[in-house]
């Protein structure tokens, strides 16, 4: 394994985006040759050197690559879009976009992610140790097709609209999420180890949300079909009561998505 | 003399009919509203804006056009990513040479939309929607839904000229042939007018439109929907059943459901309840856009460059992404260095976090009258008031493109319209941009 390391030195008076910054991009290369990737900073490029210090050479290949970004970096947009494998790690925070449409390999945040993390990511996985932002997994501006593969893990909390028109691939979220989780989705996973404010699973055709926390305002087109306990979805473990709704009836589907709500965290419904 | 049929420049009505007569200084004006009224005052106001000006040193003091013109120019060709507020109390043609301008510097173009019926659009782009002209409302629809909308007081004359009282070719005894329902929090003069009124808890539209998309889909809705919206089921179920036994249903759809939480999911999934009910009945939904011409600049972006707001050119092809290209999301993340703001008083109507980077960076403003933006402005470019000084386009509410003529003529002679200041200021961008 070879590894680049990327220390941030500053010149992010606006934001950056780095969609080069792959390892299917730094495989090969030097560390001078990494230097003089360019960079899109509003309507100029610039070589990743007026941003980082660049140590290390690039792998043989993608898979042999890891690159490490030493420090914070929040105004840095989409790094590791599209990468198809090898390793990311940011010990620090993330910029929107972080892993969008990737198709392979792990990215790991050390501190909290922006928004729009794993945008229609198709494979890999995501491990978001801080909290995340909005659409995290959740399909472009106007698209009904969201993430249709691999894993996000979020250890803290998210916002918005997590994983929303997806069909394929897990979301695990350790913390609580706000409006609208898994809204639209037809497939996949999506757990949520703590609370919900509302629209859990609005408009779902298929796929399966768990909520292992308190829903405060539940949606009105689900119907409860069953109670189950001790949910397994291949390793990732629910343990305790839930309760089965089948729905979104909203909407004029068969209500195929199901979701599951603890049972002693909502007496009430 | 007396002119006829003038547009009134105000709000998305557009009204067609407005009749002025400009004489000794004085403007008289009939058939306008309030609104209308006192937009037409400007025209003859002692606030009005009449001289360019610029700040320099921290003093503001007044310049010839040319001055403030280069001033303009070097602020924006200096600048590494430009925002162009291309607000809409103007016509399409100023905003029009604003796109350019901006894709040309590789900056940032949005409109009044990102702060107002911006949800909407995106709500429209994520669902599609059932819409209609509003002459096809006013002579088909019996019944009338106004959702998070308070008509009678944003916009005084839609229901006696689209909505409610008008005699249409199927609704010939005018109110007595509607029925009129709203759904608001508050109780607006609208919703005292109306019929029936559903009061329903701040916040809740998400909840209460998927609970009647449920009922018109034949199933029961989780009784938790009646704590969280504060209307029974049974009222809901008799709303539902209104709509499906009228000949005509135009819902009117304002920032409360646009704006309160859920925002342009609140719109998809009115949309997508619209596009059912159209199984059972005939049906439609509309905005009632704020502005005169709040609508043009989402269609003239849209057919010009794919997006209706909200557009990045950085890359050098148009992108879009509400969040993090719009106006407030790019002055909360200080990610411009420079902005131009057209027609709209920008600083007063986005979050102070945003306000406060905006009158930091340098920014010119082109307006009609001294605002908070004008004030923070370094160059303050006068505008001329379409409809009234110079010719040009509106889109109405429900996206009927409206020509207006003017009935007297700009103030200035440098320039004849915002269309043709613009126009200078960006020949002036491009000789320097190309020296």
């Amino acid at each position: 394994m070879a590894d680049v390391i990327l220390k941030p030195i500053g010149n992010f008076d606006l934001t950056v985006e780095a969609e080069d910054i792959t390892p299917d991009n730094f495989a090969g290369k030097s560390a001078d040759e990494i230097r003089k990737i360019l960079i899109w900073q509003a309507p100029a490029q610039f070589p990743i050197s007026d941003f980082f210090t660049v140590e290390g050479n690039g792998g043989s290949s993608a898979e042999d690559t890891t690159i490490i970004v030493d420090g914070n970096v929040p105004r840095v947009k989409r790094i590791g879009e599209k990468m198809t494998a090898g390793k990311i790690v940011i010990k620090g925070s993330a910029g929107m976009h972080v892993g969008s449409a990737m198709t392979g390999g792990e990215i790991i945040v050390e501190g909290d992610a922006e928004s729009w993390a794993g945008m229609e990511m198709k494979g890999g996985s995501i491990h978001i140790k801080g909290n995340a932002k909005d659409h995290i997994g959740c399909a472009y501006r106007g698209s009904w097709k969201g993430m249709s593969g691999g894993r996000i893990t979020i250890e803290g909390n998210a916002v918005n609209q997590i994983g929303g028109g997806l069909i394929g691939g897990e979301i695990i979220i350790n913390g609580n999420v706000e409006n609208f989780c898994g809204i639209r989705i037809s497939g996949g996973l999506i757990v949520v180890k703590g609370n919900a404010f509302r629209t859990v699973g609005a408009e779902m055709t298929g796929g399966t949300i768990v909520v292992g926390g308190c829903i405060e305002r539940f949606n009105p087109g689900f119907e409860m079909t069953a109670i189950e306990s001790d949910l397994k979805f291949n390793d990732i473990e629910c343990p305790g009561e839930y309760k089965k709704f089948a729905g979104d009836y909203a909407i004029p589907q068969k209500g195929k998505g199901i979701l599951y709500v603890s049972c002693d965290n909502n007496e009430c419904l | 003399m007396v002119f006829k049929n003038i547009i009134c420049p105000v709000c998305g009505g557009s009204c067609d009919d407005i009749q002025v007569e400009l004489k000794d200084g004085k403007i008289d004006v009939q058939n306008a509203c309030k609104m209308g009224n006192a937009k037409f005052q400007e025209v003859v106001s002692h606030h009005r804006i009449l001289k360019p000006t610029i700040r320099e040193n921290g003093k503001v003091k007044d310049v010839s056009w040319d001055e403030a013109l280069e001033m303009a120019a070097d602020i924006l060709v200096n600048s590494k990513r430009p925002l162009f507020f291309l607000g809409s109390e103007t016509s399409c043609e100023a905003q029009e040479v604003g796109l350019h301008m901006a894709e040309y510097l590789g900056g940032l173009a949005d409109s009044n939309a990102t702060i107002c019926h911006g949800p909407t659009v995106m709500g429209i782009q994520e669902s599609g929607m059932v819409g209609a002209t509003a002459g096809q409302a006013k002579n088909r629809a019996d019944m009338i839904v106004y959702w998070g909308v308070n008509a009678l007081e944003s916009m005084p004359r839609h229901m006696s000229k689209y909505g409610v009282f008008p005699r249409g070719y199927w609704t010939k005894r005018g109110r007595f042939d509607r029925t009129m329902v709203t759904v608001d929090p508050r109780v607006t003069p609208t919703a005292v007018a109306s019929d029936l009124h559903l009061q329903l808890n701040p916040n809740s539209d998400y909840e209460l439109l998927s609970a009647l998309f449920t009922i018109l889909n034949g199933r029961e809705p989780h009784p938790s929907v009646e704590e969280i919206t504060g209307i029974p089921i049974s009222v809901m179920k008799q709303t539902v059943e209104m709509m499906k036994e009228s000949n005509y249903v135009s819902i009117y759809v304002g920032l409360g459901v646009s704006s309160s939480y859920g925002k342009h999911r609140n719109i998809e999934i009115a949309l997508n309840f619209v596009k059912e009910m159209n199984n059972y009945t005939k049906c439609n939904i509309g905005a009632l856009r704020g502005h005169c011409n709040v609508a043009g600049f989402n269609q003239i972006a849209s057919y010009l460059y794919g997006y209706p707001f909200g557009l990045d050119f950085g890359k050098g092809y148009p992108r879009y992404n509400p969040g993090e290209y719009t106006t407030v999301d790019v002055l909360r993340e200080k990610d411009v260095d420079a902005a131009f703001v057209m027609s709209a008083d920008l600083v007063n109507h986005i979050p102070a976090d945003s306000a406060k980077y905006l009158a930091e960076i340098p920014m010119i403003c082109l307006d009609i009258a001294p605002c908070p933006s004008t004030t923070a402005a370094d160059v303050v470019l006068p505008g001329v008031i379409d409809a009234m000084e110079c010719d040009g386009t509106f889109y109405r509410l429900d996206n009927v493109p409206v020509y207006f003529e003017p009935f007297t003529d700009s103030p200035f002679p440098e320039t004849k319209s915002n269309e043709d200041t613009l126009k200078q200021l960006f020949a002036k961008i491009k000789a320097k941009k190309e020296a």
